[in-house]
């Protein structure tokens, strides 16, 4: 378990280097001169000169990729090119925003679609699992930030029901307590409501597989010869094994939701990394979309590791396997 | 393919494909004039769908902003939307089917480092690392090609590395071996045929998932460039006029799901006609 544990953790640190890396190669390769796009049309060479000193471009490629891992190891990203502010500064800010989105968009897609999945997985061939995976099927390609916009229209613009954008209404600082707190809700209502529902979609066409597959499993035959009932065959016998592949679909879905968010955000100017890479990446921000690559790259490769533990913690096979 | 025709998500993907495809190659015949063809701006913009303007010309559904009509737009934007789809998916499977077939055939180090490659591709967020691609080179329709493509292959390689280990132990690659058949023979004519379903499946999957991140691309501003229609930047030109125009940003937005989810099911009748489990492979957006 440890032995495997290690072995994990050194390819997820690998994965980082590598990104890291390959970041740094993107950037050397790219058209354009970083230091150009920091002193503006009008600069002199001389001025070039120096601003290419100061970013360390005129010291050989060795040199500067050892510093690039050394400064990206310190979570030194350098200053924004556009706010001038440091990256790891707009980045810590950001970050608390997507966590809360995806976090609990995560934990609604799974129970909703645990929901619809087991009602599918119970009633299987009937009308009604195929109305429900055309539903699931359905939200599952739908664009976010299309169903945002959708969403917005209807509830927002005809019946003005919830804001549009933002985290905070402009009166969010003069307010107290439970008046701040039903601000915060009512701004998270939609871009929550555009992850869900898309979420959902995926979460509830996996579940609805993985139930149909442990129903196949001798022991829920056995049960179900025992004169168990089929609600206590589903809670007691299939979901407990089911929850292996769910741990496993949590270590899939974490890039999946990190994307969808990115564009999520994206559309209801929600602050959160996502809105940080897009408008760095529109802007041509170097350092920033860097730093909101490589960070988004940890978290997708912590998420990943967090899940196998997690599959190996509940399953006694897998962790004989992975041992 | 009979069996598909018989499965109703695969006849309903197949038809839905086909349309559009047919659609997209008959553009010229049933759209009236060229894509961003503007006439009267001020006296043909956000015309609402069915209406017909001022020189008799008929929009089933209604004009944007400047004029232009949607129906005309959403049919030259799934030439764009699809062609590039098409070709990133294509050069995925190549790229796909070669690392996969050689890391799954290929005994020892250098399967060990193609599969370490793979892991490591696969273990990047994906729509990061074209955000990331899109702010390094200025936005064309080539550059989504590509980066489509050099994004998407891993898990067609996972697939086909499986599939590759497992033929490769069957007697009639021995019989072929016995033949005196050479090993890139024995790959490219006996193994790789008969592991393409899952090839395909994932494929099928992959075109759908191409569609979105396209779209996802030019709706940022990042992949095919204004006034060239593609679904993504025309959803995000219907976006300023979501109040009085609603069509602008909802007849792109409905073409796009209905051929992501005509996708899916394919993908789903392929693999449940030929009993194949591919895993799980729609969740790798």
């Amino acid at each position: 378990m440890l032995a495997a544990l290690a072995r994990r953790l050194t390819a997820g640190v690998a994965v980082i280097v590598g990104v890291v890396t390959l970041t740094f190669c993107l950037l050397r390769l790219a058209p354009g001169d970083p230091a150009r796009w920091l002193v503006g049309p009008n600069a002199t060479p001389a001025q070039l000169a120096a601003q290419r000193h100061e970013l360390g471009l005129d010291r050989p490629l060795a040199v500067q990729y050892a510093t690039w891992l050394g400064r990206a190891a310190r979570g030194d990203w350098g200053t924004s090119i556009a706010s001038g502010r440091p990256v790891a500064t707009l980045v810590a800010e950001a970050w608390p925003a997507t966590a809360r989105l995806v976090g609990l968009s995560l934990i609604l897609s799974y129970l909703l679609g645990l929901l619809v999945g087991a009602v599918q997985a119970a009633q299987s061939g009937s009308r009604l699992d195929t109305a429900l995976s055309v539903v699931s099927v359905t939200l599952f390609a739908l664009p976010g930030y299309w169903l945002g916009l959708m969403l917005v229209m209807t509830l927002s613009y005809w019946l003005p029901l919830l804001p549009a954008f933002g985290a905070a209404g402009v009166d969010a600082p003069h307010l107290t307590g439970s008046g701040r707190l039903l601000d915060a809700v009512r701004h998270l209502a939609l871009p929550l409501t555009t992850l869900t529902l898309i979420g959902t979609g995926g979460a509830a066409r996996y579940f609805r597989g993985a139930l149909l597959d442990v129903r196949a499993q001798p022991f829920v035959t056995t049960a179900r010869a025992k004169g168990l009932s089929p609600a206590r065959v589903l809670l007691h016998h299939m979901l407990r094994n089911a929850l292996v592949p769910a741990l496993v679909l949590l270590g899939l879905s974490l890039p999946a939701l990190f994307s969808g968010a990115v564009f999520v955000e994206a559309v209801f100017a929600w602050p959160g990394v996502g809105r940080v890479l897009v408008e760095a990446v529109q802007a041509r921000d170097y350092p920033v979309v860097t730093a909101a690559t490589t960070i988004s790259a940890t978290l997708v490769v912590a998420g990943n590791l967090l899940a196998d533990v997690l599959a190996a913690y509940a399953d006694p096979r897998t962790r004989a396997a992975g041992a | 393919m009979r069996r598909l025709w018989g499965d109703r998500r695969g006849a309903f993907g197949i038809a839905v494909l086909s349309l559009a495809v047919l659609l997209a190659l008959a553009a010229p015949l049933v759209t009236s004039g060229a894509p961003a063809e503007q006439r009267d701006v001020v006296g043909t913009r956000f015309l609402p769908p069915l209406a017909t303007d001022r020189y008799h010309a008929f929009h089933p559904l209604g004009t944007d902003r400047f004029g232009r009509d949607v129906w005309t737009r959403v049919v030259y934007g799934a030439r764009i939307s699809l062609t590039v789809s098409g070709l990133a998916v294509l050069l995925s499977v190549l790229v796909g089917v070669a690392v996969g077939g050689a890391a799954g055939y290929a005994a020892g180090g250098v399967g060990t480092l193609l599969l370490g490659v793979t892991d490591f591709a696969l273990a990047l967020p994906r729509v990061v690392l074209l955000l990331l691609l899109a702010a390094l080179w200025p936005p064309n329709a080539a550059l989504v090609i590509v980066v489509l493509g050099l994004t998407g292959w891993m898990t067609i390689a996972r697939l086909v590395h499986g599939e590759v280990r497992s033929l490769a132990a069957r007697p009639f690659v021995e019989g072929a071996s016995a033949l005196g058949a050479g090993r890139a023979r024995i790959l490219g004519r006996h193994i790789l045929p008969n592991a393409l379903t899952p090839v395909i499946v994932a494929a099928a999957l992959g075109v759908g998932n191409a569609v979105l991140l396209e779209a996802g691309l030019s709706f940022l501003g990042l992949g095919v460039q204004p006034p060239a229609p593609s679904w993504g930047n025309m959803i995000a030109s219907g976006r300023d006029s979501l109040v009085n125009a609603p069509w602008v940003a909802a007849a792109p937005g409905i073409a796009l799901a209905v051929v992501v989810v005509a996708c899916t099911l394919l993908g789903d009748a392929i693999r449940d006609a030929y009993h194949r489990d591919v895993g799980h492979a729609t969740w790798d957006v």
